[in-house]
């Protein structure tokens, strides 16, 4: 086991260098200026020192390969950096945008979950019936909407009928619980909705197969409850790939919600991402773009590690 | 009299008396209405954020409407004129100017100080404008090319500042009530004159209280504030909102008082229509525009005449009426906002190319002009633009319609702001969609992007005008106001219908609902004008 | 995601018999899977409106008609027009032509570069193997926005950028389902016998391993068909995919619609519905297909 966990991990290093690589000169190859970009917005008097002078501050008058380098050592002291637009740590800007984005995604992978185990059970309890066709109907319906034609609808509909809109401030959840969950519920719905279809289909599937088993299939005399409790050993195992898919989404809310941000007004990582690479400010895309995939690439591990842990091939070596 | 007439009287007098009274608490109470009333929390949202917190070094209303109640200015426009073009003093109580107009002596107050308590004297004043006017080799001043008319600033005594300027600006009174001119403490500055990138800290109506990144700030009123008796409020909140309907519901969910940039009409008529009397809308043509800007160096854009064929075709009296509906422009104007000291009389403008009522006639002279130039009929080009919904995309669709009815067919080619930006400053473009807003309506700061290239750090038109350059400089130096007015309406003769080098569109329109509870706000042509927010109160 | 059996191309039987299966299998699919096949009939609906979109359009989806901005559903202007006075009907259908292409474009692209990738990969084993992994891995933990972002800034806005940016991070996804099917192929001992017979590894993998992979690469197709068209118009929505004034649904809910919600609610509530009505039929479809081939899954 612990020769695979090594493995495992010694895997992660080359794609967080890859990725770091690619990010550093994707921004690069991207057309624009963050220093044109302040310095000759809508106003006139842009003056060519003016440009100089921040370039030089930024340490864009460096050759390329001295300022990657420069980066990736900062990288690896976990030093992020300062943000070119500004000028504050990156640590500063990141943290209270993080609290948030993670607090949304939890928030909207219980959603998924509380949705899509209990109506994929049921689903395949009663398949090919008329529950059966509902609950396809209805979790495929939040696959199909427009994440942000949902928000919209949401949010009038809360403004319309009830009045009632929001908190536009975000509270962390230990500061004042009440007023941030009455922020965070709806787009966690939103949202959860969305997601919750992908597992339902799979909590299906994995349902439909524990059931065919013989022993469970045998006790046609039994009824579906006696199925139901007969079936919850097998129905853990069949559960993994669920949680899989449950696991991977969640590493994409992280920093993926740009549209549900914008329409709930959230102080978000999605929209700070756009924001940066709308500034083209290099330093902070590329520190969220590594902290977006040391997340994802942390619970892929996570998700290894527990297929290995169950497989007693891979756990007992 | 009989017992009972007398009691008769006495009860008609009684009456009387006390409708007199009643009357009187009415007037009254509706005196105290329009009374300011002190206390309150201003609420207002702001779509962005600021890179940094010095305002001598951004050009951002995004840094303004947030901080502009911290600090104060040397002269500022008066908050109660809709021109937003009369400048009144701030920290200056009187000035003088010299007969010759070199040099101006501007009176400080006594008794202002500095929210930690120091005293704010002329030497305070003489240490900004240095800063802004000639700043060290590693501080940037934004609009340090506005000033090069003055030569040195005095702080002779605590109460006295002297401008020497090198030759005489018409324009100085209004570029030293520039809204981003906020005077620091010179102390501090001696120190490190980069303190104020990331610290805040004035001698505005308001303290400042915090800056959480991305949520919001807050200020508080500020108690040993110079003019006695103001600010009404306690302080106020600015919520950061970047997306534009969470904006527009922050204000009709009466979560947010005001958003001071603008509107648009259907934004407006949502609000109107969901709160009734509880909204006061107040609208004005806003000192933005957005400008049709041909590249001199491809062809046909080189000859006139296709440039002068662009503008005749445009119907701007039909456009003004149908995207006022949809978009946020109306106005039909010359180089200055309609309705303000330079702008330019109706008479007048009729004659300037694709001016005329006459749409029929300016489209057979385009036609015309387009065969002359050697342009086939249906030739295609085209027109960059950034993919911004308002009003950047209405117009666009609108300008692409109205060149098709003289046979031209021009292509949309939307893209990324950044994208756009850096494609207009490499000349990387045929025919593209420009944009000017300036911080008050003033002829320097208008006309100044349209100099030479060279001459002018955004002249993106990429021409040579000297012509152009000579008009623009008599203007600026013309101290007498006629006199400066006939040089202003050569420049826009010369800019907009001799040579077309670029032309206007439809001049933007500032809508702003906010609610009826916010008073002592007047808008402006300017959303960077008149954010101090000393003399808004909150009535019941 | 592994098929049960491996499935040979027999080629031996007839072609009129093997149409006739053919046939038979469509009716199957449409008797036992009624969702499946009204699915299936919404998504032949939307591609013959957008083929025939030049037809069936009673107006020119460009025109602008400034006497009619915002005028509500008539008898001239079924389903109203929008704020430029333009047939909201027109640019429906035209939007569907746009919806299909960008819809088809980037599910066969993301789809088939992924699988070919995927299988091989599963083929050659080994360092290439391992290599194309890591890449494939660099790709999927790169944030997509960022992705279409950066595509859309290098190229520019227009359908052709679009469909890149939309099909390059479904490409990586692709290669991992596929993948992992093509595994369970190659550990079967007759691909080693095959081999070892000396077949050249162009015929063991067209002839062994890709019908194998077809049912998980149908099911994606299917899959990636409805998230393209919502990637789309959730990338117009932020100004990153196609732009005016070409008719498309997604670019259709962007500004005035929103804005008009209200006032004008004919502009938002009908490209809305054509965007959710044909990524749910393409949903519908794929999950019944996916029933369909998953051996498995069948009703006993």
């Amino acid at each position: 086991m612990t020769k695979y966990i090594v493995k495992r991990l010694l895997l992660m290093i080359p794609t967080l260098l890859g990725v770091a690589v690619l990010i550093f000169f994707l921004m690069r190859i991207v057309p624009g200026d963050i220093v044109e970009l302040r310095f000759a917005g809508e106003s006139s008097y842009a003056q060519k020192e003016n440009l100089d002078k921040e370039r030089a501050r930024l340490g864009l008058d460096q050759p390329v390969w001295r300022q990657l380098v420069t980066w990736m050592a900062g990288l690896a002291r976990f030093d992020l950096g300062t943000s070119m637009w500004t000028g504050a740590p990156i640590t500063e800007e990141i943290r209270l945008r993080f609290a948030l984005s993670l607090q949304l995604a939890i928030m909207a992978t219980i959603v998924a979950i509380l949705l899509a185990i209990p109506l994929g059970v049921i689903a395949a309890l009663r398949q090919d019936t008329w529950i059966d066709y509902v609950v396809r109907v209805i979790s495929i319906a939040g696959l199909a909407t427009p994440s942000f034609w949902l928000g919209i609808v949401f949010i009038l509909g809360l403004l319309i009928v009830f009045k009632w809109l929001p908190p536009m401030v975000y509270t962390p959840f230990w500061v004042n619980p009440v007023q941030n969950l009455a922020q965070l519920i709806w787009p966690a719905l939103a949202v959860g909705y969305r997601y919750s279809a992908v597992a339902t289909r799979m909590t299906r599937s994995a349902m439909l197969e524990v059931l065919r088993e013989d022993y469970i299939r045998t006790a046609r005399a039994k009824g579906l409850w006696e199925k139901l409790i007969l079936s919850r050993h097998a129905l853990k195992n069949a559960m993994l790939p669920v949680l899989t898919v449950i696991a991977l989404e969640f590493a994409f809310l992280i920093g993926g919600l740009v549209v549900t941000e914008q329409v709930f007004n959230l102080n978000g990582l999605g929209l700070l991402f756009v924001e940066a690479v709308g500034h083209r400010d290099y330093t902070l895309t590329q520190a969220l773009v590594m902290l977006v995939a040391f997340v994802f690439i942390f619970v892929n591990f996570m998700v290894d590690l527990a297929y290995a842990w169950l497989d007693p091939r891979i756990r007992l070596r | 009299m009989t017992p009972a007439r007398s009691r008769s009287a006495a009860r008609r007098g009684l009456v009387a008396g006390l409708a007199g009274l009643l009357l009187l608490s009415l007037v009254a109470a509706a005196d105290a209405q329009d009374r300011p009333r002190y206390g309150g929390e201003l609420v207002y949202v702001v779509p962005t954020e600021p890179a940094s917190y010095d305002g001598h070094r951004e050009g951002t209303f995004a840094l303004i409407h947030p901080l502009a109640p911290i600090y104060s200015t040397l002269l500022r426009f008066d908050p109660t004129d809709r021109t937003g073009t009369r400048v009144v003093g701030d920290l200056a109580e009187s000035w003088t100017i010299a007969k010759d107009g070199r040099t101006y002596t501007f009176k400080i107050r006594r008794g202002v100080k500095f929210h930690d308590g120091s005293d704010l004297t002329s030497k305070d004043v003489k240490a900004s404008y240095d800063k802004i006017v000639n700043p060290p080799a590693d501080v940037i001043s934004y609009r340090k090319g506005q000033y090069t008319a003055i030569e040195a600033v005095e702080a002779p005594d605590p109460t006295t500042v002297i401008f020497r300027l090198k030759w005489p600006a018409a324009s100085l009174i209004t570029a030293l009530a520039s809204p981003f001119n906020w005077i620091y403490k010179a102390d501090i500055l001696a120190k490190d004159m980069h303190w104020y990138e990331t610290h805040v800290m004035g001698s505005g109506a308001f303290v400042f209280v915090e800056h959480v990144k991305g949520a919001y700030w807050a200020g508080k009123k500020n108690t040993s504030y110079w003019d006695k008796g103001k600010p009404y409020l306690d302080g106020y909140r600015a919520l950061v909102v970047k997306d534009a309907n969470a904006q527009v519901s922050a204000v009709r969910a009466e979560r947010a008082h005001v958003q001071f940039r603008g509107f648009t009409p259907a934004e407006r008529d949502s609000i109107v229509q969901a709160l009734g009397p509880k909204v006061t809308v107040q609208e004005s043509p806003w000192d933005c525009v957005l400008l049709v800007g041909m590249n001199h160096e491809k062809k046909p854009w080189d000859d006139k005449r296709a440039r002068r064929a662009l503008t005749l075709a445009l119907d701007r009296y039909q456009g003004s009426q149908a995207l006022s509906r949809i978009a946020i422009v109306k106005s039909v104007g010359g180089v200055q906002v309609p309705g303000t000291p330079y702008a330019t009389p109706p008479a007048e403008l009729e004659k300037l190319a694709g001016y005329s009522h006459d749409i029929a006639k300016s489209r057979a002279e385009a036609k015309r002009l387009l065969k002359e130039a050697g342009v086939p009929e249906g030739f295609s080009f085209s027109l960059k633009n950034r993919n911004v919904p308002m009003p950047y995309e209405p117009v666009a669709i609108w300008l692409v319609d109205q060149w098709r009815q003289i046979g031209l067919q021009a292509r949309h080619d939307f893209i990324e702001s950044t994208k756009w930006e850096a494609d207009l400053i490499a000349g990387n473009y045929e025919v593209a969609v420009d944009t000017q807003c300036s911080y008050a309506v003033d002829p320097d700061l208008d006309l100044y992007k349209f100099q030479s290239m060279g001459v002018s750090g955004n002249n993106y038109g990429r021409y040579v005008d000297k012509t152009l350059d000579d008009l623009y400089q008599k203007q600026s130096r013309a101290l007498d106001a006629e006199e400066r007015k006939r040089w202003v309406r050569d420049f826009e003769r010369r800019l907009l219908d001799e040579e077309a080098h670029y032309f206007y569109t439809l001049q933007w329109h500032r809508i702003i609902p906010h609610s009826a509870k916010m008073r002592g706000w007047t808008v402006t042509p300017s959303h960077f004008v008149n954010n101090q927010l000393d003399g808004v109160w909150l009535s019941e | 995601m592994a098929v049960g059996r491996p499935v040979e191309i027999a080629a031996d039987v007839p072609e009129a018999a093997r149409r006739r299966r053919w046939i038979a299998a469509v009716g199957e699919f449409c008797r036992e899977r009624p969702l499946g096949a009204i699915g299936a009939a919404v998504v032949l609906l939307n591609i013959l409106v957008g083929l025939g979109a030049t037809v069936i359009a009673p107006y020119d989806p460009l025109a602008t008609d400034y006497g009619a901005m915002l005028a509500p559903p008539s008898a001239a202007h079924w389903l109203g027009t929008d704020a430029f006075g333009r047939d909201v009907l027109s640019r429906i259908i035209y939007g569907s032509r746009t919806a299909m292409v960008v819809g088809f474009a980037c599910a066969l692209l993301g789809a088939t570069l992924g699988a070919v990738i995927g299988v091989a990969s599963a083929y050659f084993a080994g360092k290439v193997d391992l290599l194309v992994q890591r890449v494939m891995d660099i790709f999927l933990a790169f944030p997509l926005i960022i992705l279409a972002l950066a595509v859309v800034s290098i190229l520019g806005t227009g359908i052709g950028n679009v469909i890149i940016a939309i099909a390059i991070p479904m490409i990586p996804r692709a290669a991992l389902v596929t993948r992992s099917s093509a595994l369970a192929i190659r550990e079967m001992p007759y691909v080693d016998a095959a081999r070892a017979a000396g077949f050249r590894h162009r015929r063991i993998i067209l002839r062994h391993m890709l019908p194998n992979v077809m049912a998980p690469y149908l099911i994606m197709l299917t899959a990636y068909l409805g998230q393209a068209i919502l990637a789309e118009a959730s990338l117009t929505f932020l100004g990153l995919g196609v732009s005016e004034p070409t008719p498309a649904w997604g670019l259709m809910l962007r500004g005035a619609a929103v804005q008009f919600a209200e006032s004008a609610p004919w502009m938002a509530i009908f490209p809305g519905l054509a965007i959710s009505l044909a990524v749910f039929a393409f949903n519908l479809f794929g999950d019944s297909l996916r029933d369909a081939l998953d051996p498995r899954l069948r009703a006993q």
